[in-house]
């Protein structure tokens, strides 16, 4: 069967991005991205120019997905961070129970900067999208008022 | 597992396309990115080999429309085909919210149409789905081709649990927006039953 869906109340929105914020700050990083494990953005904050965020999510699911299984077969249950230093910027991923912790930093900051801030943020986030999962249950076995009245015109809509 | 945000009012779902190598699930993406508008899409991401084998996943994200004042976005994946990518296959399958099961048509790729099958079965058990409680759809492709099994035998051998079946030509486009569209729609109907 399908999973319930995640959803994230506006309040728990708003507080990520907080967090997020604080955290592109106090590391003086490009962009700080919360990315769901299976590929979606979930918040983001910082210059993103024309990057194409949703690609990006993805892509970062992907390299985590992939170096997670690479550390399976050599024993470790995981890679709790993934970096990628470039010539100009780098990436730091960190995982956070179902989400991923995404910061684009460049040489304004240093990666030690980076893992220490985002490990003083991992408990925050970890904290708010645990609330967001159990409510998400809550709602998933009540009728959600907004999807029930969802009708068959609604969805033949989309595709004309 | 459909994402649902509240404050940028999106619901955001998972669509893979599975299926044995070189049956069309590249294709099938690639028909979707270049017919639809601009606006709609994102970029096509190929995570490829040099020969332009899909080595990872292919991904585009789909934006559909709006439905009850949420924007609905369809991230479609594709898995490699080949039978010693199955690691990877694995990884694609988490978090799905549908599948689309790429058949060949052709004779010659009735053994390899059947493993694959059989290879999506196991690799959800093991990510904790059942296929039967998942949306779910059939697409017979490459029905241009003169080798081709009949519609028939195909359903036959290959359909599931009486999940719509759709005959494609995914090169030139036959068949693959209804085959996006039947699964998007399952999708979006179990959305409603909470």
């Amino acid at each position: 069967m399908s999973q319930s869906p995640f959803i994230l109340q506006e309040q728990q929105f708003l507080r990520l991005k907080n967090v997020l914020e604080r955290v592109r700050v106090e590391c003086a990083a490009r962009v700080v991205f919360l990315v769901d494990r299976d590929g979606q953005t979930i918040a983001f904050n910082g210059d993103i120019g024309d990057m194409d965020t949703t690609s990006f999510s993805s892509l970062a699911a992907g390299n985590v997905a992939a170096t997670t299984s690479m550390a399976k077969l050599i024993g470790e249950n995981v890679f709790p961070a993934v970096v990628h230093e470039g010539e100009h910027e780098s990436i730091f991923i960190s995982v956070i129970g179902r989400s991923l912790l995404v910061v684009v930093f460049d040489q304004r900051s240093t990666l030690g900067l980076v893992k220490l801030r985002a490990k003083r943020a991992s408990h925050d986030i970890a904290a708010i999208l645990d609330e967001a999962v159990k409510q998400s249950a809550v709602i998933a076995a009540s009728a959600n008022p907004v999807f029930a009245e969802i009708t068959d015109e609604d969805i033949d809509s989309l595709f004309n | 597992m459909t994402f649902i945000n509240y404050a940028s009012r999106e619901i955001n779902c998972k669509i893979v396309y599975y299926g044995p190598g070189l049956c069309g699930k590249t294709t099938n993406l690639q028909h979707i990115y270049d017919s639809t508008a601009p606006q709609a899409k994102g970029k096509l991401i190929s995570l490829a080999t040099e020969t332009d084998r899909t080595l990872f996943f292919d991904f585009m994200p789909l934006e559909l429309g709006t439905v009850r004042g949420f924007k609905t976005r369809f991230h479609l994946y594709t898995v490699p085909g080949q039978v010693y990518y199955d690691a990877s296959r694995k990884l694609i399958l988490k978090g799905v919210d549908g599948v689309v099961f790429v058949a060949d048509s052709q004779e010659e790729r009735m053994d390899a149409n059947i493993e694959s099958l059989y290879n999506l079965e196991d690799n959800l058990q093991t990510q904790g789905y059942d296929l039967n409680q998942l949306p779910y759809v059939l697409q017979l492709n490459k029905r241009d081709l003169p080798n081709v099994v009949p519609m028939d035998d195909l359903t036959f051998e290959l359909q599931k649990k009486g999940e719509p079946v759709f005959e494609a030509v995914a090169k030139d486009g036959t068949g693959v927006f209804d085959t996006l569209k039947a699964v998007a729609k399952q999708v979006l109907t179990e959305l409603r039953k909470g």
